[in-house]
């Protein structure tokens, strides 16, 4: 089947069977292999993208259901000479160790933020956790949010 | 030390920001799964449903006609091609001197299949897709066996390997039992305490994954793997498997997303897929479903013991006597034979002047899955035993547990001190960190916190863990005559290029340790240059010397010190170069702040200067070779030894059993510290997975060796808001024997917190039979007497 989706501002169109996913459209059509792939049970929150402005986690979302609408990844939040303030909190904070789990965690807390009217660290625990992180025990991941979400509603 | 490097904020001690996270946090890491080779076909393994089972058949006609699928190759083709066995790499010896009993175990099984998931065959397929609907469709005839599954049970049980009498891989002591049974038979009070330490399932959030290439013009074979040890994983291929030789075999380790242990070992997948490629002549690819990990990742811990400690009528440890059952799993994995024996009994002293211990360790076969090391490998049960049996003890004689432990703690008048368990601790001070740790829970106001949460209807518990760990194994030719198959030394390279910068090559592995802004850190320190103007090439056997990679707490302490001693090296020749050119001796230069200065002269040289006359060697010594590189085999002379203190205080809702951890503090001490921001983050993630096992996670096999805890739905991850702010501090005594003085820190969280949890856990039910993971269901129960 066709579908047509914007994925970090371009449109594409693509041809594809019935049961592709985003996360595979994303990773082997359109080589952005910065949303990862951490299970198979929609648990661990590696592949979280953004689906017209809402954190969504991408293997459990199917192509077709994307088609006509806007797709943002991690690639296309920031770049390394103009990080998006969350990223930028995440290296300030050394909210990361391997870098797996980040990239999903930082478009779910990009979404968390624009979607809270007034953060705590419990809230963003909360907020958290559908995504897995084995290294940080999430002290720093919980400092960045904090950090960026100061910079985001300045 | 060179001074511009810390004027700049980015010497040793500086809390340094990452290098390596610009890539990570803009999705441009490049892990395994993210490389993609040309003409590329997918491999999915064929997985053995049962437990035992005798393989009568396979029939593979009906996956060969799925469109896509262009071979299946099982464990009797590979066998056919003369791939030999995955090794254990530590043969230990038992108590009547004779060597372990080690069970073939061949990459993909081919007569019999000995835990659920084990690999037997292989479908290469032109799409991921095909390859699974192949692998469905391959019909194996089984014949099932009776599967062994209770490590206690084990020896009472059928064997589930030939030659292997009543599945003991080994039956291993260490210390003086007649001396140890005598202290307990005088000692004024004998604490006893059965425990188990449960099995873990590692699960680096990166699922293992490989791609196998062969170019037969060359007959050169490269594997792209998820390994904390390339160097290694080439050996053994090539030593042992016989996969290709050395020589003509690249191993590389791109970004590796989290480790814990779990990507050391020597795994079927990686070897098949390797092997495949040269059958099929195209690159193939395969990347584990978390399933797979769950099942076919080796695990962790599970041991089953009972300990004994005896304590003389003034409160001293007299005697500790401990007896373990280990759980191998099906097969005994790359370290599965040294973890549960000499980086566990060894450990049994902890931090206390106990005069004799005896340990004795049975390592069993089971039909569950390998087990190896898991972040700690051995220290973290070492420690619940010492730190559950300590603690049951001040308990019972209505002693404060810290002061309990105070009044047995090794001094720092006793260094150096040999414990009657084989080791020498060089250095310590165990009660700086108590102290420290006392002062930031806030102990004294325990108490009150207690009456508080009483009131509130919730019981409230203190719990302490003084661990020891033994970091950086070593030396060598100690490990090896132990039985340890390789060397423990590692390699560094540090080469000077013309201009003056530097790229530095470890044999050491970063897959989330943060080498390449640490190790920067150390050389841009030690040559007086910029942290930009360093940079760390880990991961590659086809561009690193050598190495044995990153596992046991070693990279900076061992790694680490093979870059001071060759960037010494380099600093030499520097010297020799600088001396011809400012005319003067060479033992009138010194090297200081990144110069090269003539003593009693206002002549210096930089750095670069003298980089550059090496690659441009016009005004240049006669007899010296041009160029600036050096490297260095840096062979530890000790184990180093982290200690510290970790106090864990938890809530438990006697309503719902449900342990809230409130409070946790770890003092720790790990020597010179490089980044203390990234310590920190270290023992942040060690105290998560301490966290885990205490109160979450547990492996679960059911009878006929099924996993039950096979998903994230089943095998309890902890999640940002199961746990707390960690409080984290440090003390510091410089290890005595590298030249960093740093000791290790990657495993200390993982190894103290366990003990420390439990400790309140018990604490706060008033009971000392709770088993890990502390789970509501078990503590309701106790706590309702259901």
């Amino acid at each position: 089947m066709q579908v047509t989706l914007t994925v970090n501002g371009t449109s594409h169109t693509l041809d594809v069977p019935e049961n592709t996913l985003l996360v595979d459209v994303l990773r082997e059509h359109l080589e952005l292999t910065g949303t990862h792939v951490g299970c198979d049970t929609s648990q661990c929150g590696a592949c979280t993208v953004h689906l017209d402005g809402r954190s969504v986690k991408s293997c459990t979302v199917l192509a077709a259901q994307a088609d006509g609408a806007a797709v943002t990844t991690i690639e296309g939040i920031g770049t390394p000479d103009a990080l998006h303030p969350m990223q930028a909190a995440f290296r300030e904070c050394h909210a990361l160790q391997c870098g797996f789990c980040t990239p999903g965690m930082i478009m779910s807390a990009i979404d968390l933020v624009n979607s809270s009217d007034a953060l705590d660290r419990k809230i963003v625990r909360e907020g958290l956790e559908g995504n897995i992180c084995r290294c940080t025990g999430y002290h720093h991941i919980v400092d960045a949010v904090l950090m960026a979400a100061g910079q985001m509603k300045a | 030390m060179a001074s511009t490097a810390h004027a700049a904020g980015h010497g040793i001690g500086a809390s340094v920001r990452r290098k390596e996270d610009r890539r990570f946090i803009t999705g441009q890491g490049r892990y395994t799964d993210d490389i993609n080779q040309p003409g590329q076909v997918y491999a999915v393994f064929v997985r053995s449903p049962y437990a035992r089972a005798r393989i009568d058949s396979i029939d593979v006609s009906e996956a060969l006609r799925i469109p896509g699928v262009l071979a299946v190759l099982t464990g009797k083709d590979m066998q056919a091609d003369g791939l030999g066995d995955l090794p254990c790499g530590w043969m230990v010896k038992q108590k009547d001197g004779s060597d372990m009993v080690s069970a073939p175990h061949p990459p993909l099984a081919h007569t019999q299949v000995n835990y659920v998931g084990e690999p037997y065959a292989l479908v290469i397929a032109t799409t991921q897709a095909a390859a699974r609907q192949g692998m469905e469709v391959v019909a194996t005839e089984f014949t099932e066996l009776h599967a062994v599954v209770d490590p206690v049970q084990a020896t009472q049980s059928e064997d589930i390997h030939d030659g292997v009498v009543a599945n003991l891989a080994f039956d291993w002591e260490l210390g003086d039992r007649e001396a140890t049974e005598a202290a307990l038979a005088a000692a004024a009070h004998v604490t006893r305490l059965d425990l188990t330490n449960n099995r873990l399932i590692p699960n680096a959030i990166e699922p293992r994954a490989a791609i196998g290439v062969y170019d037969a013009a060359g007959g050169d074979h490269t594997l792209y793997t998820t390994s904390q040890n390339p160097h290694l994983e080439r050996l053994v291929l090539s030593a042992f498997v016989k996969v290709a030789p050395e020589h003509k075999l690249r191993v590389v380790a791109p970004d590796v997303g989290g480790g814990f242990g779990s990507k050391i070992f020597i795994y079927a997948e990686e070897t098949a897929v390797l092997w495949a490629a040269r059958r099929v002549g195209r690159p193939v690819k395969w990347r584990a479903d978390r399933s797979e990990s769950f099942l076919a990742d080796a695990h962790g811990r599970d041991h089953v013991t009972h300990a004994e400690l005896g304590i003389d009528a003034d409160g001293r440890f007299v005697a500790l006597k401990v007896e373990t059952t280990a759980n191998l799993g099906a097969y005994l994995s790359t370290f599965g034979s040294s973890v549960p024996t000499y980086l566990y009994g060894t450990l049994l002293a902890g931090q206390y002047r106990t005069p004799n211990i005896h340990v004795e360790v049975k390592g069993v076969y089971t039909n569950t899955a390998p087990v190896d090391a898991y972040r700690g490998a051995g220290r973290p049960e070492a420690t619940y035993v010492v730190e559950r049996v300590v603690e049951t003890a001040a308990r019972e004689l209505g002693r404060d547990p810290a002061e309990l432990r105070r009044a047995n703690m090794i001094r720092p008048q006793d260094f150096p001190y040999a414990t009657p368990v084989a080791l020498t601790y060089d250095i310590g001070d165990y009660e700086a960190s108590l102290d420290k740790a006392l002062a930031l829970i806030d102990y004294a106001g325990f108490p009150e916190r207690r009456r508080a949460s009483e009131a509130a209807g919730r019981r409230r518990g203190i719990g302490f863990a003084c661990y020891i760990e033994a970091c950086g194994l070593a030396p060598s030719k100690l490990a090896i005559e132990l039985g340890a198959g390789v060397g423990l030394y590692e390699c560094g390279e540090i080469r000077v290029n013309p201009t003056g910068s530097v790229t530095v090559f470890t044999g050491v592995h970063s897959h989330g340790q943060s080498h390449e802004t640490t190790f920067a850190q150390i050389v841009a320190d030690r040559f007086g240059i910029g942290l930009d103007d360093v940079e760390v090439v880990h991961g590659d056997t086809g561009r690193i010397e050598f190495g044995l990679g990153t596992y046991g707490s070693r990279s900076l302490v061992v790694g680490g010190s093979a870059l001071m001693v060759a960037a010494d090296k380099v600093i030499a020749k520097g010297r020799r170069i600088a001396a011809h050119m400012m005319e003067g001796a060479i033992d009138d230069v010194s090297f200081e702040d990144g110069n090269f200065v003539l003593r009693d002269s206002n002549r210096s040289l930089s750095f670069g200067e003298v980089a550059f006359a090496a690659y441009v060697p016009a005004n240049y010594p006669e007899d010296l070779e041009p160029g600036l590189s050096e490297k260095a085999f840096y062979d530890p002379k000790n184990f180093t030894y982290p200690a510290g203190t970790h106090i864990a205080e938890v809530e438990v809702d006697p309503e719902t059993g449900v342990t809230r951890l409130v409070n946790f503090v770890a003092v720790d001490d790990f020597g010179t510290l490089i980044n203390p921001l990234v310590v920190h983050g270290q023992v942040h993630g060690g105290l998560a997975q301490g966290a885990g096992q205490a109160l979450m996670e547990q492996g679960i096999y059911d009878e006929y060796g099924q996993l039950q805890t096979g998903s994230y739905m089943d095998y309890c991850m902890p999640r940002a808001d199961d746990l707390p702010d960690w409080v984290v501090d440090t003390t510091v005594t410089p290890c005595t024997h590298n030249p960093l003085g740093a000791k290790g820190c990657g495993e200390a969280g993982a190894i103290g917190s366990p003990a420390a949890i439990m400790n309140a856990v018990t604490d706060a039910v008033g009971r000392n039979d709770i088993s890990m993971p502390a789970t509501p269901e078990k503590l309701w129960r106790a706590l309702s007497g259901q």
